[in-house]
């Protein structure tokens, strides 16, 4: 059937400065380019770019252009062109659209309407170059009340406390799992987390076994409604485990692996056969309550010999807060919450645009639910989807987080640049892909500095700006709304954020 | 704490005993985690089987023995276990004489289970590897996701049948459904979503019963193969059923397996 979409993308070959050295058509994975040894010039075949930039950026002679596609519909607000060239497809082909990343319609970012407080005069503001900075943080259920007993110049706890994962610095790396992403994007998120005193996050793909013994002091291990590679060992290998109920995403429905990207390697991490659909329900199948949800944390308590604090993510969703109030009675540890603009590997479009709550009100409503209940305490609270940046991280601390995850940050850290193809498996950067020539690109070493340096940097970021509001510890600024000030914002939205308006 | 009698084997639990040691524990008073914390003590103790009197609800038992040594641990019960029986179970045995409740087996990775009696719902759910043998019927949601990989192929075997969505989104693994008292197979939504495995029912099913995904086929002499060794098993352990291996496998079964390792392979478009 002739395709009525247009290309996406329009790709400008300046042929003056073209050397046919076909790079580019080595470079996309997409086979986009193709060289003509007649005409001795390569040819580009649009319908098939992603726009992911590979070909621009790797061209040695800067001879490629790829911009969007100058071609248009009459111009009509209703009817976008992504409307209509959506519609065509599924016209085309009977199918569910798919699409990878997070959310990218314009729903409004609240972190770009909410202002940071600094000092003057009263109250100095600390330099951080000077000025001990703390932003180690534990993460985990804290007692409802400390008895320590004081004597001879020394402190002790009395209460028992439990697991709690210690993180230099409030960053930590999303759930991304092995499959969905190549095993050198997995490899630097993990040698990242461990470089950094911070963690990673298998996903539900499994840890390989290789890796147990290095990064598993920095993994957080999923346990996800499709339950691949889970065994005691992998449990026990992690410095924490995560229950995965939702994602933000895609919240309310499971993933499909599809078959072309188990791998054997894969395969081996999933425990599953080469080539088969790794299927995950849209929900565990042995938790339809909060009352099931207990029992399978308590098993996982049981499985590490409650040495291991428990997380369930959740996403963000309409009434999610009463529910998070019954996650945390039920025993979990951490909270993390996946907001409206969290990204995923596959989703299908309707879904990812469609479906959830921003992150920034999330937090917000939960931080006070829990403490409205008294039970804040009990657990920590990961935010996660759509953090851009160390004033982001800020904003979310000060809105009630303790930490935060970051997924298409750190991706992007690694050369992603969204092109959103990543349930294709070619991704061109090496990242979502199992084919072992496009994993290649990725260079381990690499990679995983960029992560490291990106985490240093905000971190460094994050010191500046609580110095600037004299405070010396991300203790103090945790729930600290007081630091916030809303722009451009109604009544009802600073209501839900708890902050007062700029000049207030 | 639970007491603790030496059965054989010699001395004091702390003297460092030459021989493989049977302890038998009273679990009445003992709350879920203290038996659970009683039972990992023995397992690190070097006890290789334990007998536990008086199980009345308590969870998880067996999901705490895993140990990096891989140390592994017989366990018979007499009583009724609580849900999650031989969750993330790592290569352990478990007897129980009685009734279990609802989740044995769950994410199972080796060993087995022998339930002389009946086993509620979610019974080897995602489970991967091991043997769980059922003497009676078991509730909803039977061996929902049950998976394997390469050699590690779990295996079910009812007495009775199961109920809704037996092997849901099945992507591995053997189930046999031997309706021992022949009151036929009532389950509705057999197999949706089933990509994997396989489930052998003995007698008939209605194709309404089954999901779309699910082919339906008489037995082959390899599967008849399969049939004969768990059915003798399964008799080994249970012999209280009183039918002969005979009686059981000269009966018409059925196979269940799916009809795509990829059933959702054209839902989508880019
Ligand atoms: S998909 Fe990427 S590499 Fe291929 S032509 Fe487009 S921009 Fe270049
Ligand atoms: S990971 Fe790769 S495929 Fe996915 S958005 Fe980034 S560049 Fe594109």
């Amino acid at each position: 059937m002739k395709s009525f979409v247009f290309p996406e993308f329009q790709i400008i070959r300046d042929e003056e400065k073209c050397g046919q050295c076909r790079g580019c058509e080595r470079q996309c994975a997409f086979g986009t380019h193709t060289y003509d040894p007649v005409a001795d010039r390569l040819i580009s075949d649009e319908t098939k770019c992603a726009g992911c930039q590979r070909c621009v950026i790797f061209c040695p002679k800067h001879a490629i252009v790829v911009r969007p596609a100058p071609s248009f519909y009459r111009p009509n607000a209703s009817w976008s062109r992504e409307k209509l060239d959506d519609l065509k497809k599924q016209a085309e082909t009977g199918g569910v659209i798919l699409t990878g990343s997070g959310n990218d319609k314009p729903f409004r970012i609240y972190w770009d309407h909410i202002l940071l407080n600094a000092s003057q005069v009263t109250n100095p503001s600390i330099d951080p170059l000077r000025e001990p900075m703390e932003l180690r943080t534990f993460l985990g259920a804290k007692p409802d009340i400390m008895d320590i007993s004081a004597g001879d110049g020394k402190v002790e706890i009395k209460t028992e406390i439990g697991p709690n994962l210690m993180v230099e610095t409030p960053i930590l790396f999303s759930a991304m799992s092995y499959g969905a992403i190549s095993y050198n994007a997995f490899g630097s998120l993990a040698r990242a987390a461990c470089k950094s005193g911070t963690y990673f996050n298998t996903g539900e793909g499994g840890l390989p076994k290789e890796m147990r013994q290095e990064f598993g002091r920095c993994a957080i291990v999923q346990v996800a409604s499709g339950r691949f590679g889970i065994d005691a060992e992998y449990l026990n290998c992690a410095a924490a485990v995560e229950i995965k109920v939702g994602q933000g995403a895609k919240p309310g429905i499971g993933g499909h692996l599809p078959g072309e990207k188990v791998s054997q390697l894969v395969a081996e991490t999933r425990m599953i056969p080469q080539g088969t659909d790794a299927i995950s329900p849209a929900p565990h199948h042995d938790i339809y309550s909060i009352e099931d949800l207990s029992m399978l944390i308590t098993a996982l308590k049981e499985a590490t010999n409650y040495e291991k604090p428990i997380s369930v993510k959740i996403a963000a969703v309409h009434n999610f807060a009463a529910i998070a109030s019954g996650i945390v009675r039920a025993g979990a540890d951490i909270i993390a919450i996946d907001g409206l603009r969290g990204g995923t590997g596959a989703a299908p479009k309707a879904i990812r645009d469609n479906v959830g709550i921003p992150i920034e009100l999330a937090i917000s409503s939960l931080d006070r639910r829990l403490r409205g209940e008294g039970i804040r305490n009990r657990c920590s609270i990961i935010a996660a989807g759509g953090i851009r940046c160390s004033a982001d991280v800020v904003k979310a601390i000060a809105l009630g987080a303790d930490a935060v995850y970051i997924g298409s940050a750190a991706l992007i850290a690694m050369g992603c640049t969204l092109c959103q193809k990543c349930y294709t498996g070619k991704c061109n950067w090496g990242i979502c892909t199992t084919d072992p020539r496009l994993s290649g690109r990725l260079n381990m070493d690499i990679a995983s500095q960029r992560l490291a340096n990106l985490i240093s940097a905000w971190s460094h970021e994050i010191a500046e700006m609580l110095g600037g509001m004299g405070i010396n510890a991300l203790e103090s600024l945790r729930g600290n709304r007081d630091h916030l000030r809303g722009v451009g914002l109604y009544e009802w939205e600073l209501d839900v954020l708890g902050i007062k308006g700029a000049g207030e | 704490m639970a007491r603790a009698e030496e059965v054989n084997g010699s001395g004091s639990l702390d003297d460092a005993p030459a021989s493989p040691r049977e302890v038998e524990i009273d679990a009445a008073d003992q709350d879920t985690r203290a038996l659970n914390d009683r039972l990992r003590e023995l397992l690190l103790s070097g006890v290789e089987k334990v007998v536990i009197r008086n199980v009345c609800g308590q969870r998880y038992i067996g999901t705490r023995l895993y140990t990096p040594q891989h140390l592994k641990m017989d366990i018979e019960i007499f009583g009724t276990p609580g849900n999650d029986l031989a969750a993330f179970l790592f290569g352990h045995k478990i007897t129980v004489h009685g009734n279990a409740q609802d989740g044995v087996g769950n994410t199972m990775d080796a060993g087995e289970v022998v339930v002389h009696g009946r086993s509620g719902d979610v019974l080897g759910f995602s489970m991967r590897g091991g043997e769980i043998y059922v003497r009676d019927g078991c509730g909803y949601r039977t061996a929902l996701h049950m998976k394997e990989y390469e050699d590690k192929r779990p295996v079910l075997v009812i007495g009775g049948t199961a109920q809704d969505f037996l092997g849901e989104y099945m992507a591995g693994g053997i189930v046999v459904l031997l309706d021992l008292e022949e009151r036929g197979h009532q389950a509705n939504f057999i197999g949706t979503g089933m990509h994997g495995g396989v489930i052998y029912l003995r007698g008939a099913v209605d194709g309404s019963q089954l999901g779309s995904q699910v082919g339906c086929s008489p037995v082959d002499p390899s599967d008849r193969k399969v049939l004969d060794h768990y059915i003798t098993r399964f008799l080994e352990r249970l012999p209280e059923v009183g039918l002969s291996r005979e009686e059981i496998i000269n009966s018409p079964f059925l196979r269940l397996t799916p009809k795509s390792k990829r059933p959702y392979s054209t839902l989508y478009t880019y």
